[in-house]
């Protein structure tokens, strides 16, 4: 069993394509309300960052097993301007959108690991996942 | 269209129609058309064919309007378009295969095939072109529909107002609800607003954003927000998101939240005896 997906974001719509198929498959892997709405949310923020800072990219939400621990991975990839400086985006309250500027450090909180990759004018590669428990 | 070719395919017309009703059997399934009855579909094949037909006799290069009428009419009892579209494909094929058999000399083949190429693209372009301005036409009127449920306010009692939201928050609509938000209450002369979250599925930074700011906006104006709706798994997450929402009072559910707005425009609500 293999349950994979993977949703292409060029407009607002596409976020909310992204977050329902993340949330079947949250449900089909067993996670709990509470975690299947961590795992949404998570993945609106992503798409949202794609959609609003690269144009487009896409969402990859697959499972993943570690020593018999089940998971949920998100892989949110684009190629756009890329991250300038990695410990800023990731301060409580920094934005350059006039937004709350919660999302990115809001992600990590939200799932039990997280990791960006991110060359400037190159794109942006962030993986995190949510251990079933 | 050449007199010779269209002489030609009158005489011949009862073996291009077995040959076409033969082919349009074949992809029947493709249409998804298995559960209309054998009688039904070689009915509507037989007009088809006799409507195609009929472009050739008035030698016309766009739909009849009998053509259109047909095409509208089937795609309201729900026919793919690719139905017909196909029809004409298939009746060029055979056609032109009809044409090549009576043994025309090479140029004449080729000329007859651009001929017909001339002929029966317009008729499927113009039919294709038709089709998505309908859906257009649909999607459109939709979205108006969608715009006018999206942010409705609704005032409750004197003073007291109430937009529920439900489903997705976009940007689109996010302007709305503020639009909606301020010009209602100075409407209603609303002193409190609930806006009832409980049918959205997702509260992301985005939305808290939204609503933050619809709130404060509505505090500008000399009223006072009140969030309700906010479900256990909502909250844990916007407590992980960070997000601080505590300049304006929450509540779980419409009902208490209408308790605390009935107190705060000095009533309550009681039982009578």
């Amino acid at each position: 069993m293999n349950i994979q997906s993977c949703v292409e974001v060029r407009n607002e719509w596409d976020i909310v394509k992204a977050r329902q198929s993340g949330r079947n498959i949250a449900k089909e892997l067993g996670f709990g309300t509470v975690d299947q709405a961590r795992i949404t949310t998570a993945i609106s923020e992503l798409a949202r960052n794609i959609y609003l800072y690269a144009g487009n990219g896409a969402v990859a939400i697959e499972r993943v097993e570690n020593g018999g621990k089940f998971g949920l991975k998100i892989e949110a990839s684009d190629s756009g301007p890329g991250i300038k400086d990695i410990r800023k985006v990731m301060e409580d309250g920094f934005t350059t959108s006039g937004g709350l500027g919660a999302g990115l450090p809001g992600v990590k909180r939200l799932m039990d690991e997280f990791t960006i990759d991110s060359k400037e004018n190159e794109g942006t590669v962030i993986t995190s996942i949510k251990w079933l428990r | 269209m050449d007199k010779l070719v269209i002489q030609l395919l009158n005489e011949s017309r009862e073996r291009i129609y077995t040959r076409w009703m033969d082919e349009m059997e074949r992809v029947r399934d493709e249409h998804r058309l298995q559960s209309i009855t054998d009688a039904a579909y070689e009915e509507t094949n037989k007009e088809l064919f006799e409507i195609i037909y009929t472009h050739i006799e008035q030698n016309v290069h766009k739909p009849t309007d009998r053509m259109t009428q047909f095409a509208e009419h089937l795609m309201k009892i729900g026919w793919r378009l690719s139905y017909i579209t196909q029809g004409l494909q298939t009746f060029r094929r055979i056609i032109l295969a009809v044409l090549l058999d009576a043994n025309q000399s090479n140029d004449k083949v080729y000329s007859m095939y651009d001929e017909i190429d001339r002929w029966i693209d317009p008729i499927v372009n113009q039919l294709i072109n038709e089709s998505a301005k309908n859906w257009e036409n649909t999607v459109s009127i939709q979205k108006v529909a969608l715009q006018e449920l999206s942010a409705p306010l609704i005032p409750v009692f004197e003073n007291i107002s109430v937009m529920p939201l439900i489903g997705t928050i976009d940007t689109e609509r996010a302007k709305l609800i503020m639009e909606n938000l301020l010009t209602g209450v100075i409407k209603h002369r609303s002193q409190v607003v609930l806006i009832d979250i409980t049918g959205v599925p997702v509260v992301d930074t985005m939305v808290a954003h939204h609503i933050i700011q619809a709130a404060e906006a509505v505090r500008l104006v000399g009223a006072q927000c009140i969030l309700v709706g906010i479900r256990p798994e909502i909250a844990q997450t916007i407590v992980n998101l960070g997000i601080d929402l505590g300049q304006f009072p929450t509540k779980s559910t419409l009902f208490k939240g209408m308790k605390t707005a009935l107190e705060m425009t000095k009533r309550k609500m009681i039982e009578i005896e």
